[in-house]
């Protein structure tokens, strides 16, 4: 099996190919368009700025890649928010694969921003879910999100409801980093090496 | 619900855990990777490294601890000391670290805080802030320390905290000169006003002797996380334990098994 990081400008994806190292699942980590097409599973990860981030994909022609592909996809994080229609950071126009805008958490007195560290998902709708307990905790880092919509497989909730993870057709994707969400995060990476 | 956070650190001399007692005298707690390890298994919700190493040499073998505990372990964690430019925190984020924590560079230079979190983002810039409850000439102030707490500032904490937050730090790791190492208790009233102020985490450290601590961090002193080294290397608190208690009381805390 053939599995695509793809590369661009999101910040440090190291821990990503850690994980993968640790499930014992090669990987390829590139921008290559062809060899991102020729994938068997790619995955979209990224910590970062939205604007810079949809800027660099546009500039590079992944903005349009990534929507096209049919082989499953695996955003995370800042990947999932790109794969949104719009972003409020900076105001970004994202790929649109999920039909719903990223919005920042409103200011709430003692609710911080970023809402940061380890909180449960709950309502799985998703074969990335399987196997994994109720409730599962797992790490995010972030300081707008996609609220719940039809697309939301998996829902948290911090200030308001919002998506914990998304999906539609080939295209999956989760707002925390599983890379580092302890065994629950590895079991979500498993089931989508196993789709 | 999101939880609050128990995170043991880990001072690391030449890839070994050490604790120093007030930062001076320092007994060895083992191996850096496994204790890692170990703490993540049994439940930890991060792990901070802090690299006491000053010289080059082991600055790479700093590294090279990084890149290991990436490899092994699970869990978020930070890495600090001796963190002074942007290539410094792109070589440990590039190892595998997932945020950097930066403490008497930032106070030298506060515009750093600025071009870390510009150039990787807020979320992996932890600022680091010892303090100490000073006599001044205007009376007792809280005030910032650098070098391990050594050295005292002129800067007050409570408004060097919130100045950090503008800058663009992600999150405070408060650390009391006055109550770390003696086992009494976290600097509550300290941390709670931190906590209030600033708008962004506060991970509070020194003091902690048991599992009320704790509690009464997470409580009166309204941190989002605490952090301990010796308690937890010494296996005075197990974090099963600590979580349990803390869910007993009804903390929100993830619990694992």
């Amino acid at each position: 099996m053939k599995t695509v990081i793809i590369k661009y400008n999101a910040g440090n994806v190291q821990s990503v190919m850690y994980a993968l190292d640790r499930i014992g699942a090669s990987y390829l980590y590139t921008d290559n368009e062809e060899e991102i097409r020729s994938a068997d599973k790619v995955i979209f990860p990224g910590v970062g700025e939205a604007s810079t981030a949809m800027n660099y994909l546009r500039k590079v022609g992944l903005d349009k890649v990534i929507p096209s592909l049919k082989q499953p996809v695996f955003g995370t994080c800042i990947g999932m928010q790109l794969m949104c229609r719009f972003s409020e950071e900076n105001n970004t126009e994202c790929m649109g694969i999920f039909d719903v805008d990223v919005k920042r958490f409103p200011a709430v007195p003692g609710m911080k921003v970023p809402h940061m560290g380890w909180n449960n998902i709950m309502d799985y709708k998703t074969v990335l879910a399987g196997d994994l307990p109720d409730n599962a905790y797992v790490y995010f880092v972030h300081s707008y999100a996609a609220p719940v919509c039809e697309y939301t497989v998996a829902s948290c909730e911090y200030v308001l409801p919002f998506s914990a993870m998304l999906q539609k057709d080939n295209f999956y994707a989760a707002q925390f980093h599983c890379e580092i969400s302890g065994n629950a995060g590895q079991k979500i990476m498993e089931n989508f090496l196993n789709i | 619900m999101l939880t609050k956070r128990i995170i043991p650190c880990l001072d690391v001399k030449d890839g070994r855990t050490v604790k120093g007692i007030n930062f001076i005298n320092l007994r060895d707690a083992g191996d850096a990777v496994e204790l890692g390890a170990m703490y993540a298994e049994h439940g930890a919700d991060e792990l901070v490294y802090l690299d006491i190493t000053a010289t080059i040499d082991g600055r790479s073998t700093f590294i090279e601890l990084v890149r290991r505990v990436a490899h092994t372990i699970n869990i978020p964690f930070t890495v600090g000391g001796g963190i002074s430019s942007i290539s410094d925190v792109s070589a440990l984020l590039h190892a595998g670290a997932d945020k950097v924590s930066i403490n008497s560079a930032a106070v030298r230079n506060p515009d750093l805080i600025n071009e870390l979190s510009l150039e990787f983002g807020s979320q992996c810039i932890v600022v680091a802030i010892d303090t100490r409850y000073t006599l001044t000439e205007n009376g007792h102030e809280h005030l910032v320390h650098t070098h391990g707490g050594r050295k005292p500032t002129e800067i007050r904490t409570i408004p060097w905290a919130k100045e950090v937050e503008e800058r663009g730090a992600g999150e405070i790791l408060l650390t009391s000169m006055d109550t770390d190492g003696t086992k009494n208790g976290f600097a509550l009233e300290l941390t709670a006003t931190v906590s209030g102020h600033a708008n962004i985490p506060v991970i509070a450290s020194g003091g902690a002797g048991n599992m009320d601590h704790f509690y009464d961090v997470f409580t009166t002193g309204k941190a989002d996380a605490g952090l301990a080294a010796s308690i937890f290397h010494f296996r005075e608190i197990d974090i099963p334990d600590l979580k349990k208690y803390l869910n007993e009381r009804n903390l929100p805390v993830r619990m694992t098994k």
